[in-house]
């Protein structure tokens, strides 16, 4: 069962989905060497913190350290030198200005519910964790925002708003643990991203602490920028230009009702033709949800949803009132019954709505009962779908490992889980191939490397397949305007050796 | 010079003598830059069109009306509504899209579906060095690498030429309508924008002119009926309903202020919290065409008054000045702000050869 793992890929065990499980020998992925001198003046850079933070708020002690020595990407650990914890901008600003002074690197935490190892340190570096800091600040119903610290969970920030009528629309399936922190670095997507866009799309303005202890105010509850659109670098920077403290958010009015229906197809391409038509049918549905055979067949198997066994398998939600949400579900029914599908169920009642669901939201749940398997993340042109899912076909005969797909049809946004064996001397290895292999696919087909969850560690030797040198080198210029010393979560998003001389400087 | 492949762009930009002056039509261009004219019009073509994938790449100097007619061909636009401010900045020529994401032109729907760099998905461009650059791409979710789409997008032509740019489009919704409302003053008018805003109804334009305030929705013709029914009921003042063609003509005043094209004075675009735009358009003086919710104020005011106009905007957005004399066109930034900006631009254009002096 315990497996390690390579480029491009999420590892889950068959006896616990959401986790990742560390050979004891070693990994495929590179860190750079830590620096012996800053681990050698541990004590004195310890006391420097301790000088400028709360006690309780500066963690040095081996044993403790340990829950910060990774994040979801647990196949990869390492105990970071020292971990701070602090509760204000004002802490935060000092913590990075005395690592800024020592040179000591940074790695900013949210919640660690990273899947791309953003949030793993190195043992020369300090974990700046914003877990304490989840208060919000403000919430202007008038003006659609909240304000909140950046710590707070992104389901949390939508509890507070509930109340009111309001949601805040990104809701990563991580929610309950996530932090805006984490969501604004990652850039984070979720179930209705489709109709309400992304975190970038959500984000009104941020207080960004710079490397240097420099604190600024990015975009405001005004919503746009007055010069460069620094907010919308900043976005999916993985914790790589600044430390986030406080967010303004757009908070939205909740829809009336929502409904899905599903529908069951003997083919993909088929599939795959639905969804194009009900698109450009100009209708939006909140989601767009992807089964395919293997899927269908081990979810039933597991959570008896009552799914048809079908070669593929779409759930489409509509929202809005009870009459609107009739007409969109009668024009899909229309578009729907064009393509001759085996199957085409509304749900009548919220129970019915409920089971439609279930075997989806089980789906990752049910692959793991069969088998270990990896998750990936690449995105690709929706219209792209039936050849993709085709070529996949066929290298899962070529690697001889099964592999079920269940995805964000609307979107592109692919999440393949290949099924391999742990246990099985060099199944590993071979799915660690096949991964990479989707990957370049989707960037071949005009795709790319990750839809949501970021490059972090897991996909950074794969850049290079998306990007030009010339490409790299315009980002990595962001970066030295941001953080000149590449002191700010260093060995992540580019190659190494790409970031080589950068980081020596 | 009027490059007509990427090829001659960066060649072009890599052997100038110095500064040049990028213009795609030249119809949207604020702030003011100097140098030898380099078009874009000659990078022209769609590249790349897939209705069913609501995707559109297309070559920066295609003209914006090609663009727009390619996607009403499927029954299709851009979402983000740009608008033509040929009237209001006297101008003419034929507006480019690479200009729109220079500019990041947004109109209305901005409420609704966010600006021009929200449905941006990917860029090529040249930076000032010559370097070709490639960023996001065609795809709708796509978290690989840092975000310079948004960093290009209302860069102005400063960090590099675009030379390529890819869209997220939007289905033509099957109906339109929008309620008008009349009888009310500026404060209140706002709320009720505000209200509709803040309501589940959709709302795709929420805007204020010539004393009426206007909301917007758009969708399957019976959901816009249910919806107009509904925002009927929670407005005050004097509402009637207009659909279609005569909904679209409202609209377009809007987003392209016809109200102040041809008249004399300067004109002020001012991003504001909404709750804030009736006071400090009061304070200020001048007359107003208010859009997103008050999120946004066109204001015609005399010449000459930007410092108070300023002064007044801060801490409530922050004002740009879009036709006028004398005043420093892009809002003054927090100088550790500007500094990243300043930094940006000296990493990507080294030698401060690309719009020299339009941002700052
Ligand atoms: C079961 C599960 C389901 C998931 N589902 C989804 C999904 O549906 N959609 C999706 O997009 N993702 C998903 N994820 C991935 C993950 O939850 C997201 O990437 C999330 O946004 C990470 O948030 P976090 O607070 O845990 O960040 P962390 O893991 O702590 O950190 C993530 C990155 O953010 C940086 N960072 C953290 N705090 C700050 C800060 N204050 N300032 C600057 N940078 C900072 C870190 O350095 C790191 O690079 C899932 C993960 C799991 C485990």
């Amino acid at each position: 069962m315990p497996v390690t793992v390579g480029v491009g890929i999420l590892l889950v065990s068959r006896e616990n989905w959401l986790y990742l499980f560390t050979n004891q020998g070693e990994t495929a992925m590179e860190m750079p060497l830590p620096d012996t001198a800053i681990l050698s003046a541990k004590a004195r850079i310890v006391a420097r913190l301790r000088g400028v933070l709360p006690p309780d708020a500066v963690i040095d002690d081996l044993a403790e350290l340990r829950a910060y020595e990774c994040d979801a990407l647990t196949a990869y650990r390492c105990p970071p030198l020292a971990a701070v914890l602090p509760r204000t901008t004002e802490e935060v600003a000092a913590v990075l200005r005395a690592c800024w002074e020592e040179g000591v690197p940074v790695v900013p935490r949210g919640s660690g519910t990273s899947l791309a190892g953003g949030a793993l340190p190195t043992a020369d570096s300090v974990i700046l964790g914003v877990a304490r800091m989840n208060a919000v600040l403000e919430t202007d119903y008038d003006n659609r925002f909240i304000r909140v610290q950046s710590g707070r969970t992104n389901l949390s920030v939508s509890g507070a708003v509930e109340a009111e009528g309001f949601f805040y629309a990104p809701d990563p399936s991580s929610q309950l643990a996530c932090a805006i922190a984490g969501n604004i670095a990652m850039n984070s997507g979720g179930a209705h991203c489709l109709k309400y866009g992304v975190t970038t799309n959500n984000l009104l303005g941020v207080t960004l602490v710079k490397m240097d202890g420099t604190v600024l105010t990015l975009g405001g509850p005004w919503g746009e920028a007055s010069g460069l659109d620094l907010l919308g670098v900043v976005c999916g920077s993985e914790g790589q230009l600044g430390v986030v403290t406080e967010a303004w958010l757009r908070i939205l009015p909740k829809p009336e009702g929502a409904r899905p229906v599903l529908v069951g197809f003997n083919s993909n391409e088929v599939a795959g033709a639905c969804v194009a038509d009900i698109i450009r049918a100009g209708l939006l549905p909140v989601a767009i949800e992807f089964m395919d055979r293997p899927c269908i067949r081990a979810t039933e198997a597991f959570a008896k949803a009552g799914y048809p066994d079908c070669e593929a398998l779409l759930i489409i939600e509509v929202e809005g009132s009870e009459a609107e949400i009739s007409e969109q579900l009668a024009r899909i029914r229309q578009i729907a019954l064009a393509h001759d599908p085996v199957e085409f169920r509304e749900a009548a009642d919220e129970a019915q709505a409920k089971r439609i669901w279930l075997g989806r939201k089980s789906a990752f749940g049910a692959m793991g009962q069969i088998n270990d398997y990896m998750c990936l993340d690449g995105t690709i042109p929706v219209s792209s779908l039936p050849h993709v899912l085709r070529r996949i076909g066929e290298m899962s005969v070529e690697f001889g490992l099964d592999v079920g797909n269940v995805f964000h049809a609307g979107d592109g946004n692919m999440h393949p889980l290949i099924l391999f064996d742990a246990n099985k001397p060099g199944d590993l290895e071979k799915c660690e191939a096949f991964g990479a292999e989707i990957l370049k696919l989707c960037v071949e087909v005009g795709g790319c490397l990750t839809g949501e969850h970021g490059v972090g560690i897991e996909k950074r030797d794969l850049m290079s397949v998306q990007f030009a040198p010339a490409d790299m080198e315009a980002q990595m210029r962001v970066k030295d305007v941001f953080d000149p010393k590449w002191l700010l979560n260093p060995a992540k998003v580019f190659p190494l050796a790409t970031s080589a001389t950068r980081r020596a400087g | 010079m009027r490059p007509v492949t990427e090829a001659e762009l960066a060649e072009a930009i890599a052997g100038a003598a110095g500064p040049l002056l990028v213009r795609g039509g030249g119809t949207r261009t604020i702030g003011r830059a100097v140098g030898e004219v380099l078009e874009t019009g000659g990078l022209s073509g769609v590249e790349l069109y897939e209705p069913g994938a609501l995707t559109l790449v297309v070559r920066a100097g295609t003209p914006l009306a090609e663009v727009e007619a390619t996607l009403a061909g499927d029954r299709q636009r851009l979402a983000f509504e740009p608008p033509d401010l040929r009237g209001l900045l006297g101008r003419e020529g034929v507006s480019t899209i690479g200009g729109v994401v220079a500019a990041n032109a947004s109109g209305p729907r901005r409420v609704q579906v966010g600006a021009c760099r929200d449905a941006l998905l990917g860029v090529r461009f040249v930076d000032g060095a010559g370097n070709v650059v490639k960023n996001g791409g065609r795809v709708m979710k796509n978290v690989t690498g840092y975000d310079l789409v948004k960093l290009l997008a209302g860069s102005h032509g400063t960090l590099g030429v675009l030379s390529e740019v890819s869209f997220k489009v939007q289905a033509l919704p099957e109906a339109e309508a929008t309620l008008v409302i009349e009888g009310l003053d500026d404060a209140t008018g706002l709320a009720m924008l505000r209200k509709a805003l803040g309501s589940p109804f959709d709302i795709s334009g929420a805007a204020r002119e010539g004393g009426r305030s206007l909301v917007r929705v758009e969708g399957m013709a019976g959901s816009v009926a249910y919806r107009t029914g509904q925002l009927k009921a929670l407005m005050a003042g004097d509402v009637t309903v207009v659909e279609g063609a005569e909904s679209a003509a409202l609209w377009r005043r809007v987003r392209d202020v016809t109200a102040f094209a041809g008249r004399p004075g300067a004109v002020w675009r001012l991003a504001l919290v909404p709750t804030a735009a009736a006071g400090v358009v009061a304070a200020i003086g001048g007359e107003a065409v208010w859009d997103w919710g008050g999120g946004l104020a066109w204001l015609l005011v005399p010449e000459g008054q930007a410092e108070a106009v300023r002064a007044t905007v801060a801490g409530s957005g922050h004002a740009t000045l879009i036709r006028g004399e004398g005043a420093v066109v892009f809002p003054p930034e927090a100088a550790e702000v500007a500094a990243l900006g300043a930094g940006l631009r000296a990493r990507f254009d080294p030698r401060n050869i690309l719009n020299r002096g339009m941002m700052g």
